[in-house]
């Protein structure tokens, strides 16, 4: 019996460390961000390095002011935002509330796929026919630029908001719209001024989720936005905080101040990502309390 | 009814369709435009063999044996792993927060973006025991976690406490319990982590540039995992936008498209096919 017991408690010690593992990872991650992250900083110094206006990290004199590839995230993620989200929210609603079994199926298969394709996939299209058009419709002389990342962006993380926000819209309560119905108000208008406000939390949810896959989209905007470290202009050719680090990271040479400020930027959209999935967070709490 | 409302009704009744044939429209041309030039482009001699700087021909062989490698190397570290923990959390683990804690963990781990596990990859494995497959596999297992922790634990749940209780009640031991009732009935979710695992490993890129490098050498298993080496999604981004060879390119993303398909239909056939074996 003894020997049995022993048995089982180790048995029990195993599980507890596979359990605690994804708690290691994430403070294994979090601390060699810090710790590779903070000697450029320390060198450059804060201000100097998050708002620097120019980032030349190749020239005689180097400058490391990242200033421009967050405004640039900034500014992506908010058009991204701005272009995805309606076009999500409008469909979630006609999927969760019009849509029939068949189409609502079939829709919802198209969207899973949307959010199966990988982003160099993304990428390559974007490359190869949305720069180019912008570069038609436009008149300028380089369609790779801020507005193609956006594009971009919009249509990834369109199937987060529409499948996120549909799983809110389904868990509204039935009775709701019954009373809204029953009231005369119009389905579309019990849609709308009913089921939406009571999913608003997990509506949140959505967009914020959004937000956090499109601050950190790499290789697709990697192919469609330039490169160049400019300042946000939706016509010129940018870099992100993401595409910042991608970019250099190959041939910088280990140990230099040019690397170690790679990592900074890392550390500085880790920190962007962590206050996001606080934020996120918060929104699925106060929708579970309810 | 009053004209504003009709206009208001009209408007959000219009944007509702306007936005999900948008959606599906987007969709469709994203499928049709890829599998256009892609198809045309994928002949036997581009699958079959290497890239031959000698004979200017380009072969996508050893990126999809790497594939295949880091596919199959993930899923051995990541499974016992993810199931592991899945298990601590649903049947052992009675301190609530210390359940909180390691579920807000596995929801910060599949937040963070990709191209910062490849860093971290780099620094914690490259770095250590060289760029190679293992190293990229090493990177992508941290990143699966969630997901085969989330579907193992989900199919848990439904596992009928009754069947447990029963179990216990003959007098079985806690790991017996597991072993013969538990882990049988998580097979489903078991299934699904791993098919949608296997998604995201095909679909990364980010993660693998920095840990797994992008050489095209024919190997091995066992070489091919201690040496560098280029998935098809890294080969992808490479052969585009490196190398301007588009058409390489895009057979490649007609064959991951192909792929992507696949992959949702097995998650919606297993679903089905372990949601009908329980109702009976």
């Amino acid at each position: 019996m003894k020997k049995n017991r022993l048995f089982e408690n180790i048995v029990h010690g195993i599980f507890l460390i596979l359990g605690l593992i994804t708690v290691g990872c994430v403070l294994l991650i979090t601390v060699y961000l810090i710790i590779s992250g903070l000697p450029a900083i320390k060198e450059i110094g804060l201000f100097n390095f998050l708002f620097g206006k120019e980032w030349a990290s190749t020239a005689a004199e180097p400058k490391y002011g990242i200033l421009p590839f967050i405004l640039t995230s900034v500014y992506g993620t908010a058009g991204a935002i701005l272009i995805g989200v309606p076009i999500g929210f409008f469909a979630a609603v006609f999927l969760s509330k019009v849509a029939n079994k068949t189409v609502r199926g079939i829709i919802e298969a198209a969207v899973n796929l949307l959010a199966g394709i990988p982003s160099v996939v993304y990428g390559l299209v974007g490359m190869l026919v949305l720069v180019p058009a912008i570069r038609e419709i436009f008149h300028v002389p380089d369609g790779a630029s801020l507005l193609a990342a956006i594009i971009v962006l919009a249509i990834m993380i369109l199937p987060n908001i529409i499948k996120v926000s549909v799983t809110a819209l389904d868990a509204v309560p039935k009775e709701y719209e019954d009373a809204s119905l029953a009231l005369g108000a119009t389905p579309t208008e019990t849609f709308f001024k009913v089921s939406v406000p009571a999913a608003k939390s997990g509506i949140a949810a959505a967009v914020v989720l959004g937000v956090g896959r499109a601050i950190g989209e790499a290789m697709a905007i990697m192919m469609v936005a330039g490169n160049v470290a400019n300042m946000p202009s939706l016509f010129e050719s940018v870099r992100f905080l993401t595409t910042a680090v991608a970019s250099e990271m190959a041939y910088s040479s280990p140990g230099s101040l040019q690397r170690n400020a790679l990592f900074s930027i890392a550390l500085v959209l880790f920190l962007f990502i962590m206050l996001i999935n606080a934020t996120l967070n918060f929104f699925l709490k106060r929708d579970k309390e309810k | 009814m009053n004209k504003k409302r009709k206009i208001y009704i009209g408007f959000m009744r219009g944007a509702m369709y306007v936005c999900t044939v948008l959606t599906a429209a987007l969709v469709l041309f994203l499928f049709g435009y890829v599998l256009m030039n892609g198809i045309p482009n994928i002949t036997w001699e581009l699958l079959s063999t290497k890239p031959s700087y000698l004979t200017e021909r380009i072969g996508i062989l050893p990126d999809i044996l790497n594939t295949v490698y880091i596919v199959l190397a993930t899923l051995i570290i990541v499974l016992p792993l993810g199931v592991g923990a899945a298990i601590y959390l649903t049947e052992y683990a009675k301190n609530k927060k210390l359940v909180a804690m390691i579920e807000y963990a596995a929801e910060t781990l599949s937040g963070i973006p990709s191209i910062i596990y490849g860093l971290v990859g780099m620094l914690l494995f490259s770095n250590n025991f060289g760029t190679s497959l293992l190293a990229g596999a090493l990177t992508l297992v941290i990143m699966n976690l969630p997901t085969v922790m989330r579907t193992t634990q989900e199919s848990l749940k439904t596992v009928p406490q009754s069947y447990r209780e029963g179990a216990f009640g003959l007098g079985a031991g806690k790991w017996r319990v597991i072993r013969t009732v538990v882990l049988p009935g998580c097979v489903d979710g078991v299934i699904t982590g791993c098919i949608l695992s296997v998604g995201r490993i095909l679909g990364e890129s980010a993660a693998l540039l920095f840990t797994a490098g992008f050489a095209h050498a024919l190997n091995g298993i066992f070489t091919g995992l201690t040496s560098p080496g280029a998935t098809l999604t890294v080969a992808l981004y490479v052969y585009a936008k490196e190398e301007g060879e588009f058409g390489v390119a895009f057979a490649i993303a007609a064959i991951l498209m192909i792929l992507t398909l696949l992959i949702n239909l097995s998650v919606t056939l297993v679903g089905k096919y372990f949601a009908k074996r329980r109702n009976k």
